[in-house]
């Protein structure tokens, strides 16, 4: 056998030179400002990272995005100019033009390189415009592709508004029958006017009685509804990651069958409404690349992880709901019958992908996770290139796909973080996968060398987590597999003519 | 700063390896940060290239920031002449890489002590040139290092095809409707009995352009690129030059009677047929009959189709050479009025105008798409010649539009023979023109006259006949499924709904019904 798919008893993490094809992190704009929805994004930067967005973005770009370039000239990298009134004067015309709730600049290479203070000219602009200001710096210096949102995202957990210590949303309303007078807290009336999250109001005596009065009353009203958060009734359940809004209500609907309902979302649809973090705030990421974020969730916000495996693919969505139970202190119901029907439903696609071969180039994070999912599938996974890994943030994915190669008895996949796509190459000659999974740079080449291909940025941006996009997913992985059974009988076609012709 | 949504013309790293990555077995480096690699995508996908594009990145990264490069340049270099063995390597700096101020020419002469290929710099200013000039540059550049090199060697002479013969300059990889043009010019030659010696960029290998000098004279078909070396090898070897697009009949044929000219006229280099009365005789024979029989434009002009444009108004835009000789044709060859000819090539500006003059009334240089979508929308022309902007532009307006220029889409690298250029050409723009107005009209007529009476389906479905009762959340989750396949879903659901005996329809209920259909 080769040496390059030898038996491997444990998962093998090797990192290799980094010259590999990926997107730049400022692509992220363009799924961002989609999902934000009253969001302006402005990209500074330079003619390279304008031509990169218009080619990357394709037609998207002729849709009045709320996104644009602020183009670096050759006067701002000398310092001709001032980078402070360059910014007020076009951050005053997209207020003017647009409105939006919130501006983010992502920061580029050539901020990095010429050292712009973003992160300090943001609050004096912000205070100056009455607009806030989102930092975050999305470089290719640093990052690859998906790893762009995760530097919005951390960004923009830090705007995210403290939630009271302590003291949760059920004791809340409680609260607010026992002390209906409570109309004067300014806290209160900022943060939500109808319902009261914030129960106590400090100057009324009543406000400290409200929530131990609270309690018995709550919970036997909550009873009936649903056993939700009877272990830890003060915490809220906040998921970050952007996705599309059917797919976040999938995602709600998933848990809410557990009766476990989710506070907030980061992002949400609207910068406005960005959910309050706090000590008793629990989060857990739907998407592998979210690392940063994570961080600062924890060191900033003082929120609690939840380290699950990603819902992506059935068994993915399985055991993230499952992680998210455990915490909670519930038993997941009906979930083994629900995992076990969606794979039911999958039949017709895995006859295609059993026994097949995968090789993931690696360039947007989410291969570690897939290739899990293949793997469960039945397919069998050769190398699974990563931009980056973080081990921690992945724990439990990781373990997950250590799990699945047992259980499916195929041999562990290697790791490469920081692919060299030259080497990995020669690689896919010398194995001959039944697919590689790869960016679009190699697509079209490879293809012309017999090798079937499948673009790795598809699955970026389409509807993959959860359990009801499972099929989403090995619909993508198929494709190539289902076009090449069809392309069989053409081929075949084209050599009996050849024959004929030869007979002539 | 500026304000920007999208540009005409890329950065200059992009013309750069547009040129290098043209030549057979020349290998672009860029010295650049993650992810400005996507030339390789722009190349793979557009163009449908079967080959690997023979560009790498030697990243810029954190370390390269804190240490400078060191010798990962140097080592990029020599593994990349060991990996692949090319003739040349062409070492780019990016716009992010400039600022670094890196001496990257002494990592070029490092790197050429240890490698087999020739490495070059190329020499090129971020922050002013841009995509085009860049490219013009580059390939003058690259040609001037071959021919330097060859006229060290002391065997070095210059010595002429026996029969006329020319260089096509300027055919590059992501050039628009390039191949098919330069196909067509191919053919042209073969009529006139003129030899082509070297076509460059596209497909020539390095080693050939010592060769360069055998051509009588140089063709360069697009001015963006090709006339900086042009106006080289002029200076150095005396070469002419015909820089006349054959883009419309009548410039085709001032094309051809200017290759005449240099065939049959004492020049510098005392190179003319031996039968020049012959020569042109002959040409003017070959100009008339491809006129009349070959190209149909010349016969579209007289045609009744044709009248019922004259006079309509039109927008052209584009980048110099296309823009120019689109108004000419628009303007001479099929008497449509040309209300506003503008390019983006700033750098040319004074020739555009030139060259315009007389055919248009007014004159936009700008690389600013919303100026250029202002003056549409004030001018309100029935059909725009312009760029995939302008066709963007002209939806938004109901304006129909035809793509004469880059920058472009992948329809505009079409599978099949659409030059641009010669006599073909001509064919294929009159069709273009023509569909690009007949259509505005179909659309017209068709509104005058109440439109198609197909917009509403009124067909009742099957599942019509059940009242389902669907939840705001549901309908507001269907109103955002695609207007094409929404009755699909909704038929699909209220099936579901009805398996299941279910009256009310939410949003839970909806997820189901996809989970359970098979398709």
């Amino acid at each position: 056998m080769s040496e390059l798919i030898k038996e491997k008893n444990q998962l093998v993490f090797e990192c290799e030179t980094g010259n590999y094809h990926t997107f730049c992190p400022i692509s992220c704009v363009s799924w961002l400002y989609q999902k934000i929805e009253d969001s302006f994004f402005l990209v500074i930067g330079t003619k390279t990272c304008g031509y990169f967005l218009q080619n990357a973005l394709g037609v998207m770009i002729f849709a009045e995005p709320r996104y644009a370039m602020a183009e670096l000239e050759e006067s701002d990298i000398s310092a001709q100019l001032n980078d402070y009134k360059e910014l007020k004067r076009l951050c005053l015309q997209i207020k003017q033009d647009r409105n939006p709730s919130v501006i983010v600049w992502i920061g580029t290479c050539t901020t990095e390189i010429i050292k712009m203070d973003l992160e300090g000219m943001a609050p004096l602009l912000e205070a100056e415009l009455g607009i806030p200001i989102v930092v975050a710096r999305a470089n290719g210096l640093d990052y690859a592709f998906t790893q762009g949102e995760d530097t919005v995202l951390s960004a923009m957990a830090q705007k995210c508004p403290d939630s009271p210590v302590s003291l949760g949303d059920f004791s809340a309303r409680a609260g607010t029958q026992s002390v209906p007078a409570r109309g004067q807290s300014p806290l209160r009336d900022q943060r939500s006017p109808g319902g009261g999250l914030h129960p106590c109001d400090p100057q009324s005596p009543e406000g400290l009685k409200g929530p131990t009065n609270a309690h018995n009353p709550l919970s036997e009203k909550n009873k009936p509804l649903s056993p939700l958060f009877n272990a830890k009734k003060n915490s809220k359940l906040v998921l970050f990651g952007s996705l599309p809004n059917n797919v976040a209500t999938q995602l709600s609907l998933e848990l809410k069958r557990q009766g476990i309902n989710i506070t907030g979302w980061l992002p949400g649809q609207k910068y406005v409404d960005l959910p309050s973090l706090g000590k008793n705030t629990y989060v857990c990421g739907i998407n592998p690349f979210l690392s940063r974020t994570a961080t600062t969730l924890i060191r900033r916000k003082n929120c609690q992880l939840i380290v699950a495996p990603f819902p992506i693919g059935p068994d993915g969505t399985r055991a993230w709901v499952e992680k998210i139970c455990e915490t909670f202190g519930l038993v997941p119901q009906n979930l083994e019958e629900r995992e076990s029907k969606i794979w039911e439903g999958l039949e017709d696609y895995l006859k295609y992908v059993r026994g097949k071969s995968v090789f993931f180039m690696g360039d947007n994070l989410l291969e570690i996770s897939l290739a899990r999912f293949l793997i469960r599938c039945g397919m069998i996974v050769y190398e699974i290139g990563i931009p980056y890994m973080d081990r921690r943030f992945q724990a439990a994915e990781l373990k997950l796909l250590e799990k699945t190669c047992q259980k499916m008895n195929v041999p562990f996949p290697r790791i490469v973080e920081k692919p060299d796509n030259y080497y990995q190459i020669q690689r896919i000659r010398e194995l001959q996968p039944d697919l590689v999974i790869t960016g679009m740079a190699h697509a079209n080449p490879l293809e012309a060398r017999g090798i079937t291909t499948k673009w790795s940025v598809e699955f970026t941006f389409a509807q993959i987590h959860g359990f009801t996009n499972s099929r989403e997913i090995l619909e993508l992985v198929t494709r190539p597999l289902r076009r090449n059974q069809n392309l069989k009988s053409f081929n075949n076609f084209g050599e009996k003519l050849v024959k004929v012709e030869k007979n002539f | 700063m500026k304000l920007a949504y999208w540009m005409y013309a890329g950065p200059a790293h992009l013309g750069t390896l547009r040129v290098a990555s043209s030549f057979k077995n020349v290998h672009a480096i860029m010295h650049a940060p993650l992810g400005d690699d996507y030339f390789n995508v722009m190349r793979s996908m557009l163009e449908r290239e079967r080959d690997f594009t023979p560009v790498t990145a030697s990243i810029v990264d954190r370390h390269v920031l804190a240490r400078g490069s060191q010798e990962k340049v140097v080592e990029n270099i020599t593994r990349k002449d060991k990996e692949e063995h090319p003739d040349l390597i062409v070492l780019t700096p990016t716009c992010t890489s400039s600022i670094l101020q890196e001496d990257l020419q002494n990592f070029v002469n490092r790197a050429s002590f240890d490698s087999d290929s020739d490495v070059i710099l190329a020499d090129v200013n971020h922050y002013r040139v841009n995509e085009i000039q860049a490219a013009d540059r580059t390939l003058e550049q690259i040609v001037r290092f071959y021919l330097e090199k060859a006229k060290k060697d002391p065997t070095f002479k210059v010595d002429k095809t026996e029969k006329p013969s020319a260089n096509i300059l300027g055919i590059f990889t992501l050039g628009f409707h390039n191949t098919h043009d330069c196909r067509e010019l191919k053919r042209l030659l073969n009529d006139l009995g003129i030899k082509v010696n070297e076509i460059i960029p596209e497909g020539c290998s390095v080693q050939n352009l010592k060769n360069l000098s055998k051509a009588w004279f140089n063709i360069v078909p697009y001015r963006e690129i090709g006339l900086m070396t042009a106006v080289y090898l002029e200076k150095e070897l005396k070469m002419p030059y015909v820089s006349i697009t054959p883009m419309g009949v009548i410039n085709t044929a001032s094309f051809i009677r200017k290759i005449v000219e240099i065939l049959t006229k004492n020049n510098d280099l005392n190179l003319t047929v031996s039968n020049p009365s012959e020569v042109i005789s002959n040409s003017e024979f070959y100009i008339n009959q491809q006129t009349k029989f070959v190209s149909q434009a010349a016969w579209f002009s007289r045609s009744i189709d044709c009248q019922n444009l004259t006079g309509k108004k039109t927008v052209v835009f584009g980048d110099a050479t296309h823009a120019a000789n689109m108004t000419k044709i628009l303007a001479r060859e099929m008497g449509i009025q040309v209300v506003c000819a503008g390019t983006y090539c700033k750098h040319d500006a004074d020739w555009f105008r030139e060259q315009v003059l007389g055919f248009c009334d007014e004159v936009l240089i700008t690389e600013d798409h919303t100026q250029v979508g202002e003056m549409i929308a004030r001018v309100e022309p029935s059909a725009i010649f312009g760029t995939q902007m302008e066709r963007h532009v002209g939806k938004r307006l109901d304006i129909p539009c035809g793509v004469i220029s880059a920058p472009v889409h992948i329809q505009n690298f079409p599978l099949g023979y659409r030059p641009f250029l010669g006599y073909e050409g001509t064919n294929q723009i009159a069709d273009l023109v023509y569909n690009s107005f007949t259509l505005g009209m179909e659309d017209h007529l068709l509104e005058i006259f109440n439109g198609h009476d197909t917009k509403e389906v009124t067909t009742k479905s099957l599942s019509n006949d059940h009242n389902f009762e669907w939840s705001k959340e549901a309908l507001e989750e269907l109103s955002r499924v695609p207007g094409f396949v929404r009755g699909k879903v909704k038929r699909n659901v209220e099936k579901f709904a009805t398996v299941n005996n279910l009256h009310s329809i939410t949003l839970e209920t909806m997820y189901a019904a996809k989970e359970s259909v098979n398709a």
